[in-house]
């Protein structure tokens, strides 16, 4: 069964029978990878470009790695060694780029709509990587295989996202993505630090951590941003790790059988302090192998339509 | 040259006439008859057959922006105007944002030279502090001298409580109105309408409260001062809301709307076209719903387009890294009568003062006149003409519009004035 949509551009309008099928074959990429032989001829012959406008080293190595566990031919083309600093514009850049024949675009740019745009000016698939505030769909969908593994499910569950919501592109794929899949999704953070009217979404708002707590069955803990730290969206890193930070005393005053996900590195002591990042089970730290996986799933997806 | 306008309704509210079925006959650009005309008359005279179509005293956009100086690749002050014959006008007040800001009577001259001889009448609007800085007062008293209608920093507010007041206080002895474009400037740099389709879309948002703020401001001072201000492009269900109460304390506050303004709401841009980009940007389907109530009961005096010309280069990047503005000269008739007229919001009374009467008010710009021996100064409208907007076939120099392909009910099929016809894509001397 093929995806609906020939490029992925977000989380939102996506099916529930396209992430299960995302989901679906990111577990059998996920049992490749466990192979001595790692590599499958999948994507032989076809040629996929890398286009990061901003940099993301994790990200980009992901959907490399990806890139060559499918056979396919990867083109990289990063900001500081191409011409954009020249000057070159968006469309140019497209343009020369359409014309060495390339069959995909994974995308990442600091401005919101742009891998939209390049469905407009060219004719390759479109995989957003995270565009500007926006959506940034393989890392929400990671999330959501992270979650499914370890809960068995997504449907019913009470998943509570917390931190910087209004400057994460990966909070609101995950809030298109939980509510399609049936989840009940909160959202919990300094009122600063929520973007206007998401509750129109279908999304509780909350800012106290405790209650997050207790009325979750999963905080989806996003990392702070240390370069936004201070100033006009939160007072200090100090009161934020007070009023926000998951602490092994909160957990045990309110429930204990919660489940923490966290892209990682995290920042101790700050969202989440170092003895609940040590010394608890209750933590998923997301998994670079299932990021492979779930990005291999979307290339293999996308790049085998007709 | 003779010219009949023949079998036409001739409309003038401000004079009372409305005479239907009637002809007129030009000589050499001026009324010399009106009503039932002779076999003298008709006598080598070039013969309009217009019946059913309405002549009104020629329209008047008072927000316009004509690159020139400075960016004459996007627009210049004929190309601008020829913009203006075709959508319907006679006569449009020119921002000052160009490159220089039109802050000297140098620059003033140089575009009453450009608009020399042309069927539109082109005032323009000083800035009204030096380089729109908002720092030093411009010489407004010689900048009045040199034929500016108005100040405005517009692009963005004056910048300070404490400037404005004293460009309130200044342009005041010399009867110069003030333009204001509402917005904060510490909450500025959006780049759509903050609200729940800004959190959709992950575009930076700009709140309404932004223009909210500085029309209180704004209407606080004038009050102050005992001087007027003008509220160019109200966008906000709470600045409509200040006027109105506003105006009903006496106070001397004036506003205008644009057709994006009281047609498109923020819902659209989720298709990220920059050509939905503009500042103030399209906000909700609530404050659409206020602008026309204003628009209905006067708190809103006129419309003007805000045409903002930028080359297709600058419009096709980046939704968030894309200029503010569209191009509305050529569409604001059309628009106006599909939305307004022929939804029964405004009759023709109130659209010929929305359009041509108030904003020569607010500028001290006499009102044609249909009067004998009066150059004749006039818009044609069409009000039942379907058409569909085709930007290939735009005057202006720049594409930049919504509208593009959308079926409009109603158009301007000419403009006469300063002994020129525009008609049938033609400027024609007559
Ligand atoms: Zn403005």
């Amino acid at each position: 069964m093929p995806l609906s949509n020939k490029h992925l551009l977000g989380l939102q309008g996506v099916s529930k029978e396209d992430i299960n099928l995302i989901l679906d074959t990111a577990k059998t990429f996920r049992e490749v990878l466990e192979r001595p032989i790692k590599k499958v001829p999948t994507l032989q012959g076809k040629t996929i470009v890398n286009l990061f406008y901003e940099s993301s080293t994790r990200t980009r190595i992901s959907f490399e790695l990806a890139e060559k566990r499918l056979s396919a031919d990867t083109v990289n083309f990063a900001v500081s060694t191409s011409s954009v600093n020249k000057g070159e514009s968006l469309k140019d850049t497209i343009r020369n780029i359409e014309a060495m024949k390339i069959d995909m675009v994974v995308i990442r740019h600091s401005a919101a709509g742009t891998p939209l745009y390049l469905t407009k000016v060219c004719d390759a698939s479109i995989i957003n990587a995270g565009d500007g505030i926006h959506e940034h769909p393989t890392q929400a969908l990671l999330d959501m295989y992270s979650i499914r593994e370890r809960a068995g499910k997504l449907k019913g569950l009470k998943i509570c996202i917390v931190g910087d919501i209004a400057h994460s592109r990966v909070a609101l794929s995950n809030v298109f993505g939980l509510i399609t899949m049936g989840a009940k999704v909160s959202v919990c953070g300094p009122a600063t630090m929520i973007p206007r009217r998401i509750d129109e979404l279908g999304v509780n708002v909350i800012h106290d951590i405790d209650e997050a707590i207790q009325e979750n069955d999963i905080l989806n803990v996003l990392r702070i941003q240390l370069e936004r730290k201070a100033g006009a969206n939160f007072p200090s890193l100090r009161e934020y790790a007070t009023y926000f930070g998951i602490t092994q005393d909160r957990l045990e005053r309110n429930r204990k059988d919660i489940l923490i996900l966290h892209p990682g590195p995290i920042n101790r002591g700050i969202e989440i302090s170092s003895e609940v990042a040590d010394g608890s089970d209750q933590i998923i730290l997301t998994q670079v192998t299932n990021g492979v996986a779930v990005r291999m799933a979307v290339l293999y997806l996308l790049g085998t339509q007709n | 040259m003779k010219v009949i306008l023949k079998d036409i309704n001739l409309f003038h509210p401000a004079q009372n006439i409305d005479e239907k079925n009637t002809s007129v006959l030009l000589e050499d650009g001026k009324i010399s008859k009106r009503g039932e005309l002779s076999k003298d008359d008709i006598k080598d005279a070039k013969v309009f057959e217009l019946k059913g179509k309405y002549v009104v005293p020629g329209f008047f956009d008072m927000h316009v922006h004509f690159r020139e100086p400075g960016r004459e690749d996007e627009e210049t002050v004929i190309s601008g105007s020829n913009s203006a014959a075709n959508g319907g006008f006679t006569g449009v007040a020119c921002m000052p944002n160009t490159e220089p800001a039109i802050d000297s009577a140098e620059i003033i001259n140089f575009i009453k030279k450009q608009a020399k001889n042309h069927l539109v009448d082109v005032y323009p609007i000083a800035a009204a502090t030096v380089g729109r800085k908002g720092k030093v007062l411009s010489p407004m008293a010689e900048l009045g001298d040199a034929g500016a209608v108005a100040v405005s920093d517009d692009g963005v507010a004056i910048k300070s409580a404490s400037i404005l007041r004293r460009v309130l206080e200044y342009s005041k002895m010399y009867n110069i109105p003030v333009i204001e474009h509402c917005e904060d400037e510490s909450l500025a740099g959006g780049a759509m309408n903050e609200g729940v389709n800004s959190t959709l879309l992950g575009l930076p948002p700009l709140p309404s409260v932004a223009e909210d703020l500085t029309v209180n401001r704004d209407i606080l001072l004038a009050e102050y001062t005992g001087w007027k201000v003008h509220i160019a492009h109200i966008s906000t269900k709470n600045a409509v809301r200040m006027v109105r109460e506003a105006k009903q304390r006496g106070l001397n506050i004036t506003a205008e709307a644009t057709p994006h303004h009281f047609t498109l709401t923020d819902d659209l841009l989720k298709s990220y076209n920059t050509n939905l980009k503009m500042n103030p940007p399209l906000r909700t389907g609530k404050d659409v719903a206020e602008i026309i109530e204003g628009l209905k009961d006067g708190t809103i005096d006129c419309i003007a387009s805000d045409h903002a010309p930028h080359s297709i280069e600058e419009k096709e990047q980046e939704f968030q890294n894309a200029p503010n503005g569209i191009i509305g000269l050529e569409t604001e008739i059309g628009l106006t009568l599909s939305e307004l007229y022929h939804k029964k919001i405004l009759g023709l009374k109130e659209i010929v003062e929305r359009l041509s009467v108030n904003p020569r008010k607010i500028l001290n710009i006499p009102l044609p006149k249909f009067d004998l021996g009066e150059t004749a100064n006039f818009t044609i409208l069409d009000l039942d003409l379907i058409w569909t907007v085709d930007a290939t076939q735009f005057k202006s120099k720049s594409k930049n519009s919504p509208f593009d392909k959308r079926l409009l009910t109603g158009k301007s099929i000419s403009t006469i004035n300063n002994g020129k016809m525009f008609f049938e894509g033609e400027m024609i001397t007559i």
